[in-house]
């Protein structure tokens, strides 16, 4: 007969053996839905591209990655950095960041004043945060459209008051997706900072205030350093997104200007050329971990500092 | 080709099933969005009892890579004539010999020997078109008939012309525009169309496929596109008139093919008989609003469509237009380069 010891020992190990196997349908689906295609997008971009998309199975070759980076002068051969992709992804790159930070000024205030209200009407405002939710994205981005437009919402009612005399010309711009893009990730920007506000021991601040601390002092070091894993997960969860933005630079931008997610559609597509394409989608991958990691760690450096 | 906000807007797949589902037989078609006229397919239905079923694409690169991975199921496809030989050199595409079908006899002659398709025994007809300009004859007086309305603009129209960001048909347009053919290869001709585009880039204000709703209000006041698009226009603003550039334009044909997988190849013969009569042909152009290539058809068109300056070349171009053909991938490579630093 085993011992009690023995005993509680089997069932701890039963117990971290049911808990694997509870866990092994959503790891195996991790594993075959996530890395899997994964895998098959890293092997396309070492292939040889097909003649007409596709790519030539088992043939290899660093074509595709080379042209991530680098061009041949179409018309004379010398090889130069690829000037066109480095403009498209600085272009990304700097209206996700814009994106983000104009999420972040405009959700900031929003989510103090849902966690400064009464707890029984919070749920209530969140609520009303998450309807554009049940719209879908395209829906949300034509709306968007609409607004901004010449004949649109926007320049009638600018007209009307007699601000301008001729429409803005926003839709089709840079400034057009922006709005779209802000518009429709700031709810992502909300709720994980309302999470962090809602934590907040409201005591700190009056101390603060006790201790003669001005209005911009205790925003800068109290409120700040104490909601800041919720502006990390926040602006995460908009710059990321906004990254590999595809509708709405489609729709509202008027496709003159590419980012990132037009670019690998447009390999894919029309330009037929697979290899680059998986190397590009690769690529943004690869930027979006190096942001991310960049910017937790240096988030994390400025709290630790705080305590 | 593009029928306008269909690729974007109409992604969903589009059914369309008859209440006859005891139906003898079945037939799947996938086709462009908004490209198929109900009436024409329930009347197929019901001639045949065969339940047919519509699913859409909204380009040629979609439609070739689907149907290549295979499993779709579908029966009857319908890529553009550019496409076609690369179809078929894959070995997609069923030897159907629709020369053979009775209805053959209604087939347009200038539509037989067609470069893609030489005697047509593989394919036959859907809609065909051109490719030309746009303008809101309000805003510009000017001469039309040239693709220097887009590549040059007059200042009256500058800041309000719209592209549509089709890659082969625009680089043909801009190497056309500087003396060039058909998928030259020829780079210092390649050079002078991308110099062209560059420059005339920063007077466009979109490069958009859904062209009739701002047309027609005035968002632009200039566009490339497909005449069918450009009748559609004229029908809501009579302001807008379709010119045909006389540096040279293409034809476009999109066809319909047998698949060589298809489960129901019969009905699929069937289908194809029947797309040869005129009266169907005729109920086909009077939805989509191209012409078909079936001789006697316009008999069954709505009246709006007969003599329509969209729907007929002038007679002084007709032997400046061009079959639209599918470049080789050397030269598809240059031109993707060229469009890829244009739209940066």
């Amino acid at each position: 007969m085993a011992s009690a010891k023995e005993f509680l020992e089997a069932s701890e190990r039963k117990d971290v053996r049911d808990r694997w196997l509870l866990s092994l349908p959503a790891l195996l689906i991790i594993f075959a839905a996530a890395l899997g295609p994964l895998l098959v997008v890293l092997l396309y971009s070492f292939m040889v591209k097909g003649d007409y998309g596709d790519v030539k199975l088992w043939q290899w070759s660093t074509e595709g990655w080379f042209s991530v980076f680098f061009q041949r002068d179409i018309f004379d051969d010398t090889v130069s950095l690829a000037d066109a992709h480095l403009t498209i992804l600085w272009r990304s790159v700097w209206l996700s960041f814009l994106t983000t930070l104009l999420a972040l000024i405009f959700g900031f205030p929003t989510a103090y004043f849902i966690a400064t209200r009464p707890e029984g009407t919070r749920d209530i405002w969140l609520f009303l945060i998450t309807i554009p939710f049940w719209t879908n994205l395209l829906i949300r981005t034509f709306a968007m459209m609409e607004v901004i437009r010449n004949e649109g919402i926007l320049n009638t009612v600018l007209i009307k008051i007699g601000i301008i005399d001729a429409p803005l010309q926003i839709l089709y711009t840079d400034t057009a997706i922006m709005l779209g893009m802000l518009y429709v990730y700031l709810p992502l920007m909300v709720l994980p900072l309302y999470a962090s506000m809602e934590k907040l021991d409201f005591r700190l601040v009056e101390a603060a205030y006790d201790l003669y601390a001005t209005r911009l002092r205790v925003l800068w070091r109290v409120i700040i350093p104490l909601v800041k894993p919720g502006v990390i997960a926040g602006s995460i969860l908009v710059f990321i997104p906004a990254l590999g933005a595809y509708v709405t630079p489609r729709v509202l931008g008027g496709g003159k200007n590419m980012m990132l997610g037009n670019l690998i559609e447009l390999q894919f597509g029309q330009g037929r050329n697979w290899p680059l394409g998986a190397a590009l989608s690769i690529t943004l991958m690869a930027i979006v971990m190096v942001a991310m990691l960049v910017y937790v760690r240096q988030a994390s450096k400025g709290t630790g500092s705080h305590g | 080709m593009k029928l306008g906000i269909a690729g974007l807007a109409a992604a969903g797949a589009m059914l369309i099933s008859a209440s006859a589902s005891w139906a003898a037989g079945e037939l799947n078609i996938y086709n462009w969005g908004n490209y198929t006229s109900p009436e024409m397919i329930k009347k197929f239905e019901a001639q045949y009892d065969v339940k047919v079923t519509i699913t859409d694409y909204d380009s040629n690169d979609t439609a070739l890579a689907k149907i290549r991975a295979g499993g779709h199921g579908y029966d009857i496809a319908v890529p553009s004539g550019n496409f076609l030989p690369v179809w078929i050199s894959e070995g997609l595409v069923l030897e159907a010999r629709p020369d053979q079908m009775e209805n053959f006899k209604n087939m347009d002659p200038r539509f037989v020997d067609v470069p893609f398709d030489p005697g047509r025994r593989y394919s036959i007809p859907w809609q065909w078109g051109t490719f030309g300009v746009v303008v809101n004859t309000k805003a510009y007086t000017g001469d039309i008939d040239t693709w220097k309305v887009v590549l040059d603009p007059p200042p009256e129209l500058a800041g309000k012309i719209n592209v549509v960001p089709e890659m082969g048909d625009m680089i043909y347009v801009a190497v056309k525009y500087v003396g060039g053919e058909m998928c030259t290869g020829d780079k210092e001709v390649v050079k002078k169309a991308r110099d062209v585009l560059m420059a005339a880039k920063p007077k466009w204000v979109s490069m958009e496929y859904s062209t009739i709703e701002p047309m027609v209000k005035g968002d632009f006041l200039a566009t490339t596109d497909w005449n069918g698009s450009a009748f559609r226009q004229r029908l809501q603003n009579p302001d807008l008139k379709y010119g045909y550039p006389k540096e040279g334009t293409f034809i476009w044909q999109d066809t319909v093919v047998i698949l060589k997988d298809a489960k129901n190849a019969e009905n699929a013969k069937l289908f194809f008989n029947f797309m040869m009569d005129p009266e169907n042909a005729g109920m086909l152009s009077g939805f989509a609003r191209y012409a078909n290539g079936i001789m006697g058809s316009e008999k069954y068109m709505p009246a709006d469509m007969i003599g329509a300056p969209e729907l007929t070349v002038p007679d002084s171009l007709k032997d400046k237009t061009d079959f639209s053909i599918a470049c080789p991938p050397d030269v598809q490579e240059l031109y993707t380069a060229v469009w890829t630093d244009l739209m940066k």
